[in-house]
């Protein structure tokens, strides 16, 4: 990995003294989704912690220009950057949609599919913090099973964290790929490829954060690190319909266990009332989706 | 040469969009809107239209898909009815409040609930406070001519502008219609110049969150803060009347066809009795006031084209010589009264106009609205003036109340 | 109607330091020891994981390392994910200037 960080592009397009939160996740993936995709994008924003680190009126500390919209219209947005760039000659701008889980899971889910459906020229990302975050921690359906937050404060989630990578495998889209902040090469390297490529891309981004997940701030990408190497987040890309591990999931697929997930759960004060039975769930359904994909990429 | 065709309200509606030469058309289907809809696509696919069609998955996405690309620099077009409109409300505030020359089509049909598929002003009346001017058709013709001017219009004023018609009344129904010629309408419509571009080449990011203060930016320059940005959209709303009719001015110079600017005015010089509404209803009226004309009866007509901005002056001038004056609405603000005859109540406040207003509360969820039903209407409001009732009321037409007056 | 007016709907402008200097969010900052540093002992680019994993941008990818003291936020990644342990995080109070 200490070759490829001297390829990355070393130009920063977000400015410090930004409104970001210390260690966080998003921040930290940011930075390396713009290296990859550079100047000419346009980033569409529903809102979000991206629209605070973005900045309030009247200055913003990112140089790539963004447009704000409501909470369930960000596909729909940059579904309409593209028809407006296409229709006045301008198609070679890359456009971004860049949504939070809520965003993307729940109220953004229709527009999202109905801009993969019509397979729109665009990359949807989803940087995935597992709870409305910019509000104050309310759970979302990426909120994954006993894990606290502030509207499910005292019996924690009930229901398992929706599949939403399965979702959008269902949409045939030419380029569905994960990735994580505790991996920037492998991030940067995915987003450089999906710029190339045309129709709707979506990228999933495992987004830790420090106050929502009740963590020290210093552990950002030691936990990121850790739901990679418990098998929980699978760093992978989808071309055409084929499955491919990338990154660390490559190597751990070709020669390594998974780490059990205590080590991931027990960092974290969200999980600090998870019942024994909800972490044991957990546990098996990671184990049989890791052998799913095991069975995917000899196929 | 002159193009005149028998067509319906949407197929004009069509035909204009097609002359203005969007870029980016975005349009979920929904009755009465729905054959607008699909002529349009019909001429993209046919290489008739050059613009990006976009069949979005709802109107809320319709309408968020025309912000967007009018952001980046796009001319568009958008059309829906009474629940779909309802559906894209948040977007409705969103697109004025970014100041953005959205041109959109609302075929005028009741809300649910319960369903109706038929013709009221509900669904565009309960939207009039989102920041859109809001022109009303009288027939199939304005619809084209409208459509037209409305681009003019929003484009210099950076104002959306709603173009609502009758649902099945116009939309469904086939009137004589001139088209006018291509070039003309190009001369009409310069292009499309934003306030501000969404481009890499000037990273800027749009429609942030604003504090409740004017703050200053990194140059320690003091910059709005969220009231001003909304005070400006009332500033240009109070410049948009003289630009709504100056635009239908100089359409009328081209083209010879004159809808007024914020009112038209029919037989109002000498009337005694002045009936009011916005849409068809408003030409149904015209019929009425003949017939009471011939009944010796002095009967005007002030027709509302422009209900947002609404025209306060020109009423306060229209309706001066009225001694009763009898509104027909196919809309009502609940908890309160039908929304034209409050406003105008509100335009005539500290003027002389005192005559009785009587609100005739028409044609909900489409039911026939006949002229000789507000011939009998208005009569009767002219007859309880004289008879020296000068009070207001409010009167459900031909409706079923269960109150004990009814025939 | 010509429009002079740049702020028709809401535009921001990019600046610098858009929350402030979010120096002073710092409880703890990170003080490197040279004598550690992988670059700084081989002479040459290698390591600069401080430079990949910090969330701000705010560490340079020089020999020496430097880090922007207006705008680190303190949050101890850096010193996390050194390799020789070279970042330790200090008390702001304890800080030399």
């Amino acid at each position: 990995m200490n070759e490829n960080i001297f390829k990355i592009n070393d130009k920063e397009y977000i400015l410090p003294g930004n409104r970001a939160c210390q260690g966080c996740g998003l921040s930290l993936a940011y930075r390396y989704i713009l290296k990859a995709l550079r100047e000419n994008t346009i980033v569409a924003i529903p809102p979000s912690c991206l629209c605070v680190l973005h900045g309030l009126y009247p200055t913003t500390s990112v140089i790539v220009p963004a447009l704000n919209t409501t909470f369930a219209s960000n596909a729909a947005s940059a579904s309409g950057i593209v028809a407006g760039l296409d229709a006045l000659g301008k198609g070679d701008i890359t456009v971004l949609a860049l949504s939070g889980d809520g965003g993307t899971y729940d109220i953004g889910i229709q527009s999202l599919s109905g801009a993969a459906e019509r397979n729109t020229n665009f990359i949807f990302a989803c940087y995935d913090n597992e709870a409305y975050m910019n509000t104050g921690t309310q759970r979302s359906g990426a909120t994954p099973m006993g894990a606290i937050t502030t509207t499910t404060p005292v019996l924690t989630k009930q229901e398992p964290k929706k599949d939403f990578l399965k979702i959008m495998e269902a949409h045939h889209i030419p380029y569905l790929a994960t990735v994580s902040p505790a991996y920037p090469a492998d991030l940067y390297e995915k987003f450089v490829k999906a710029k190339r490529i045309r129709g709707t891309r979506y990228i999933h981004i495992d987004t830790p954060c420090p106050p929502g997940w009740d963590y020290p701030t210093k552990d950002t990408v030691k936990i990121a690190r850790l739901a990679v190497e418990t098998g929980l987040f699978i760093l992978f890309e989808i071309e055409n319909d084929r499955f491919r591990f990338t990154g660390r999931s490559k190597i751990m697929a070709e020669r390594g266990k998974l780490l059990p997930l205590v080590n991931y759960v027990e960092r974290q004060g969200r999980f600090k009332k998870m019942s024994i039975e909800q972490l044991n769930s957990l546990q098996t359904s990671v184990n049989s989706r890791w052998n799913e994909c095991l069975k995917r990429a000899e196929g | 040469m002159n193009d005149t065709r028998i067509i319906t309200g949407n197929e004009a509606a069509a035909l204009a969009v097609k002359l203005a030469r969007p870029g980016v058309i975005a349009a979920y289907p929904i009755t009465p809107q729905t054959s607008l809809a699909e002529k349009l696509s019909e001429y993209v696919e046919r290489g008739d239209l050059k613009a990006e069609y976009v069949r979005v998955e709802s109107e809320h996405s319709s309408l968020t898909v025309c912000i967007s690309a009018s952001a980046v620099g796009a001319r568009v077009f958008t059309a829906t009815s009474s629940n779909g409109l309802l559906y894209m409300h948040e977007q409705l505030h969103w697109a004025a409040g970014s100041r953005l020359p959205v041109v959109m089509c609302c075929v005028n049909r009741g809300v649910g609930a319960p369903w109706s598929i038929f013709n009221d002003q509900q669904d565009s009346f309960s939207q009039r406070d989102t920041g859109w001017i809001q022109i009303y058709c009288r027939d199939n013709q304005e619809i084209l001519d409208t459509i037209i001017q409305a681009y003019r219009i929003a484009e210099e004023v950076y104002i959306p502008v709603m173009v609502c018609y009758d649902g099945f009344i116009l939309s469904h129904t086939m009137m004589p219609v001139e088209v006018p010629d291509a070039r003309m309408v190009k001369k009409f419509l310069p292009p499309y110049k934003p306030h501000t571009i969404l481009s890499p080449d000037d990273p800027r990011t749009i429609n942030p969150v604003f504090f409740p203060t004017r703050r200053e930016n990194s140059e320690g320059i003091l910059c709005d803060g969220y009231m001003e940005m909304r005070y400006k959209l009332q500033a240009a709303f109070e410049k948009s009347g003289e630009v709504i009719r100056s635009a239908s001015r100089e359409w009328a110079e081209i083209t010879g066809r004159d809808h007024g600017g914020l009112i038209w005015e029919y037989m109002t010089e000498d009337a005694e009795l002045i009936l009011t509404g916005m849409g068809s209803i408003a030409t149904e009226a015209t019929l009425a006031a003949d017939v009471l004309r011939a009944e010796g009866i002095r009967a005007g007509v002030v027709g509302i084209r422009a209900y947002r901005p609404f025209p306060k002056a020109e009423v306060a001038q229209a309706f001066k010589k009225a001694t009763a004056i009898a509104v027909f609405e196919k809309c009502i603000s609940y908890g309160y009264e039908g929304g034209v005859c409050s406003d105008l109540k509100a335009a005539f406040y500290g003027t002389d106009i005192k005559s009785p207003i009587h609100d005739y509360i028409a044609g909900l969820g489409g039911r026939d609205v006949k002229t000789g039903e507000i011939v009998d209407a208005a009569r009767a409001t002219l007859e309880s003036t004289r008879a020296g009732d000068a009070g207001n009321k409010t009167v459900w037409l031909n409706c079923y109340t269960g109150l004990k007056d009814e025939g | 109607m010509e429009n002079t007016d740049t702020n028709v709907s809401g535009v921001c402008t990019p600046a610098v330091g858009e929350a402030g200097r979010t120096g002073e969010w710092r409880d703890l900052r990170p003080v490197i020891d040279n004598t550690k540093c992988i670059p700084e002992v081989k002479g040459k680019p290698a390591c600069f994981l401080c430079w990949l994993y910090c969330p701000e941008g705010v560490v340079s990818m020089t020999i020496p390392v430097k880090i922007d003291m207006d705008y680190c936020k303190g949050c101890g990644i850096c010193a996390e994910e050194c390799p020789p342990n070279a970042i330790k995080m200090v008390r702001e109070e304890d800080a030399d200037e």
